[in-house]
């Protein structure tokens, strides 16, 4: 079956982040003044095939763990969701 | 039988998106007459005497600069080289590829100011016995000028990791002003504290931000980086086992 995994990778607390730093001061020079802290990061939308749940997240869990996310400056946390819609239409088809 | 009988061999590697591995190939061959051959990342790397991973933009630094290149399939041969003990430097994107790798410590992030750096940059020489097959013609405190040119060069590491590598001898470079002064001012992309270059516990991998091929003829504005090949040539004399290497293989 099909999974959707939406992973949010941030850089670690007490990393500095220029760029998160650069939009909050375009933010506040915008007119909001009570931006306090902007943190940048990515997010990766991921569409994959796996037997049943847990071995959904154990696949993201690793895909985090080797390639997504590097453990010396930055943390991954993820969604995961069975594609309902998909499946649907692989059924029907 | 202590001299090397033949010409050093290095292997100049290549990731789609790699940029300095012809200027790399054209210091070792043009320059100081040895052999470099330019190995596609997903080619046998042979044997060479020492291995470069050179600056650029591989795998179109997706992800993380680094990130991707480190599971092209000659890096394993490139691990299995350093771990034999071979000599391996990485400049710039070959220096990202060596962390992301886990052959050294700390990653580059984006610098600072978040612009592009490139510029002559002094850099002070520490602790050269440590990289011995890359710095042993350089002094300890001595103050050399390389090119730098990186988006992503800001080094960090826990502060557990950085005070092990300072203890350990492994700093090897730091960015200073032309006095050798250490400082916020003399740091082009807010580097934890100032390090530009470190080595491997061995002393065999050296990882560094600056561009030491560029600086190796006085036509382009200085010839500090070709110390850094000499180094290596002389420690390659020095080790009996490279010399007695037969000359049929790789």
């Amino acid at each position: 079956m099909r999974w959707l995994a939406e992973v949010h990778v941030a850089l670690r607390s007490g990393i500095a982040d220029p760029e998160g730093q650069t939009i909050g001061s375009a933010l506040r020079s915008l007119g909001y003044p009570t931006v306090s802290e902007v943190r940048s990061g990515k997010l990766m939308r991921i569409a994959f095939e796996a037997p049943d749940h847990g071995a959904a997240e154990a696949a993201v869990d690793e895909m985090c763990r080797r390639l997504l996310a590097n453990p010396v400056m930055e943390t991954a946390s993820w969604e995961l969701r069975a594609d309902e819609q998909q499946d649907a239409e692989a059924a029907n088809p | 039988m202590t001299l090397l009988a033949r010409t050093p061999r290095v292997a100049v590697i290549v990731f789609p998106g790699t940029w300095s591995e012809r200027d790399f190939a054209h210091v070792a061959e043009a320059v100081l007459g040895w052999e470099a051959r330019l190995v596609w990342h997903t080619d046998d790397l042979g044997a060479p005497d020492a291995v470069v991973l050179p600056g650029g933009f591989a795998h179109g630094d997706h992800l993380r600069t680094g990130a991707i290149a480190r599971f092209s399939p000659v890096m394993r041969a490139v691990e299995a080289f350093a771990a034999a003990g071979g000599p391996v430097i990485g400049s710039c994107n070959g220096f990202q590829v060596l962390t992301e790798a886990g052959m050294l410590p700390g990653a580059l992030l984006r610098n600072d100011h978040l612009e592009f750096r490139c510029d002559w940059q002094p850099l002070r020489i520490e602790r050269p016995a440590s990289a011995r097959a890359w710095l042993g013609d350089l002094a300890d405190g001595e103050v050399i000028l390389l090119p730098i040119s990186h988006g992503e060069g800001r080094y960090v590491a826990d502060e557990a990791t950085l005070d092990a590598l300072e203890r350990e001898g492994r700093v090897v470079l730091r960015y200073a002003d032309e006095a050798g002064r250490v400082s916020p001012e003399a740091n082009p992309n807010g580097s934890e504290r100032g390090i530009a270059g470190i080595v491997n516990e061995r002393g065999n991998v050296l990882g560094l931000m600056p561009h030491p091929e560029r600086a190796a003829e006085p036509e382009v504005g200085g010839t500090d980086g070709l110390r850094l090949f000499r180094s290596l040539e002389r420690w390659l004399l020095e080790q009996p086992a490279v010399a007695e290497r037969p000359l049929s293989s790789g």
